[in-house]
């Protein structure tokens, strides 16, 4: 329990002093772009991937549902509002997780390792500012944009699947979704789509930052990574639920 | 440079007990000693890594254990640090290497700062290699472009830190020839960290040899090799025989072998 709460308050401080660091980096643009396409661009494929089979799924599994209550003219609406509020959120920071998250805690990790970090800190460099505060934002840029695109992908296959394959009335679909889903909605959205950005950015920089300088040592951030910051957005994600009812 | 009866542990491995040690400005000092006797430790306490737990360290006539962050970091822009592998910036070539202290720090305009790393890449004989990313560089190569990016700031000190580990005979040679021409040519005071005694105590002024947490020994490479004393002999001729032990503290080996389960039954 002790061990639990010292690692909140070791990952909280370690926020501010990242938060401290985002300034100062702003003046760097071309560092952070960088980061957007590191996490983002090359997060790219996997998330579309899922976004279109997801879907896909979403357009089979609820055409069958909704057509047991004579209700399939709702598979529009149904299929965005659970995209846009839950699934294109909580599967993109899942997927991020373990796509660049994964990357940034072994790239830091590395570094470490390779005393890159201490060599930084020697030159007069801060590594917080020059390496922790650039990939921070970077990801935290991208998660909205990825989830907007697995959203898009998603809409997409499930008007795919439900429509042209399920025979669910294409006007419909889209006049009810039209209807139904409102700007409150996308904006429950984006704001879980930028928390599970700073969660999972901040887990991945953390583990990677605090790894131990060896092979097993940057295994186990990764691994560490992942966990926590899948753990973290499904408890973030209950919490903003509730928020927003 | 000076250190006074520093102290400093990890865990509760005492690293420095004691440790007294004073460089001289514009000298090549040898700090020598076995695996495991801190001398990378030495290193981070003179660059304000880590504080010692008492005693001074004065660098450039600065208590390093005084200084706020800024002063400190304004210390650092005046030192430079060749670590043991180089630790290059993985994602940045050789030319941005180079030039990564200068950016950071500095604002100078483009056309200056190329003719500034070219000359220090030349320096090093690695102007061509200007546009080559790190993992296409030999361990050799790898070590004179972190030199070249441990001058570029024209620093005071410049720290080595296991310079020659790793190095075949060619880029030892080099690699020893540059740390003397850098600290004849620019005055840099150099403080070199390594075990390789006929390379370093070639080019050294003074040597300190480290054991037990403090400076056994100081002196001209002669004066080390013509020491009586008993852990100065063993490590300058390489000797398993003497006061600093090669094994690590164990149980009797004769009844370690005999112990445990019945060898014999185990062959059968």
């Amino acid at each position: 329990m002790i061990a639990a709460l010292r690692n909140v308050g070791a990952v909280t401080l370690f926020f501010l002093r990242v938060l401290g660091a985002c300034v100062p980096a702003l003046a760097r643009p071309g560092l952070i772009v960088r980061q957007v396409y590191n996490s983002g661009a090359r997060s790219l494929i996997i998330i579309m991937l899922c976004g279109l089979v997801v879907g896909m799924i979403m357009g089979l599994a609820f055409a069958d549902m909704l057509a047991r209550f004579g209700s399939e003219s709702a598979l529009g609406v149904a299929a965005g509002l659970a995209l846009l509020k839950e699934l294109g959120p909580v599967l993109t920071a899942l997927l991020f997780a373990g796509r660049a998250g994964t990357s940034l805690a072994s790239e830091i990790g590395l570094m470490r390792a390779t005393d890159q970090l201490t060599a930084m800190q020697v030159m007069a460099v801060d590594p917080m500012r020059h390496v922790i505060a650039p990939r921070f934002l970077g990801g935290v840029i991208a998660m909205p944009l990825l989830v907007a695109i697995f959203n898009i992908l998603g809409i997409f296959g499930t008007q795919l699947v439900g429509v042209q394959l399920m025979g669910v009335d294409a006007g419909t679909f889209w006049s009810q979704m039209q209807n139904q889903v409102d700007l409150a909605d996308v904006g429950e959205g984006i704001v879980k789509s930028v928390v599970f950005g700073v969660v999972c950015t901040l887990m991945a920089v953390y583990q990677g930052f605090h790894a131990v300088p060896t092979a097993e040592g940057v295994g186990l951030a990764t691994t560490r990574t992942v966990i926590s910051s899948s753990v973290l957005v499904l408890l973030f994600d209950y919490m903003l639920t509730a928020a927003f009812l | 440079m000076d250190v006074r009866n520093a102290r400093y542990s990890v865990g509760s491995r005492r690293i420095f007990d004691g440790l007294d040690l004073t460089v001289a400005r514009g000298s090549i000092t040898a700090v020598m000693g076995p695996s495991g006797t801190g001398k990378t430790t030495l290193l981070r306490l003179l660059t304000g890594q880590v504080r010692p737990e008492a005693g001074t360290v004065t660098v450039l006539g600065q208590d390093v254990v005084a200084l706020r962050r800024p002063e400190l970091f304004a210390l650092r822009r005046r030192m430079g640090v060749l670590f043991q592998h180089g630790a290059l910036l993985t994602d940045l070539d050789v030319f941005e290497n180079v030039a990564f202290p200068v950016r950071e720090n500095t604002r100078l305009p483009e056309p200056v700062l190329r003719r500034l790393v070219l000359m220090k890449l030349e320096a090093v004989g690695l102007r061509g290699a200007e546009k080559l990313m790190p993992q296409e560089l030999s361990g050799g190569m790898a070590r004179r472009v972190a030199l070249a990016r441990a001058i570029v700031m024209d620093p005071e000190i410049l720290i080595y830190d296991e310079p020659f580990v790793g190095l075949d005979p060619i880029s030892m040679g080099i690699v020893v020839r540059l740390i003397k021409r850098l600290n004849d040519a620019l005055g840099i005071t150099s403080i070199v960290v390594s075990h390789d005694v006929a390379e370093v105590g070639s080019i050294a002024d003074y040597s300190y040899l480290l054991a037990g947490g403090r400076a056994v020994a100081g002196g001209t490479t002669a004066e080390l090799n013509a020491s009586a004393e008993p852990a100065v002999r063993q490590f300058m001729q390489g000797s398993a025989e003497g006061p600093v032990s090669f094994h690590y503290p164990a149980a009797d080996y004769h009844q370690a072998l005999l112990d445990g389960a019945d060898l014999a039954g185990a062959l059968r």
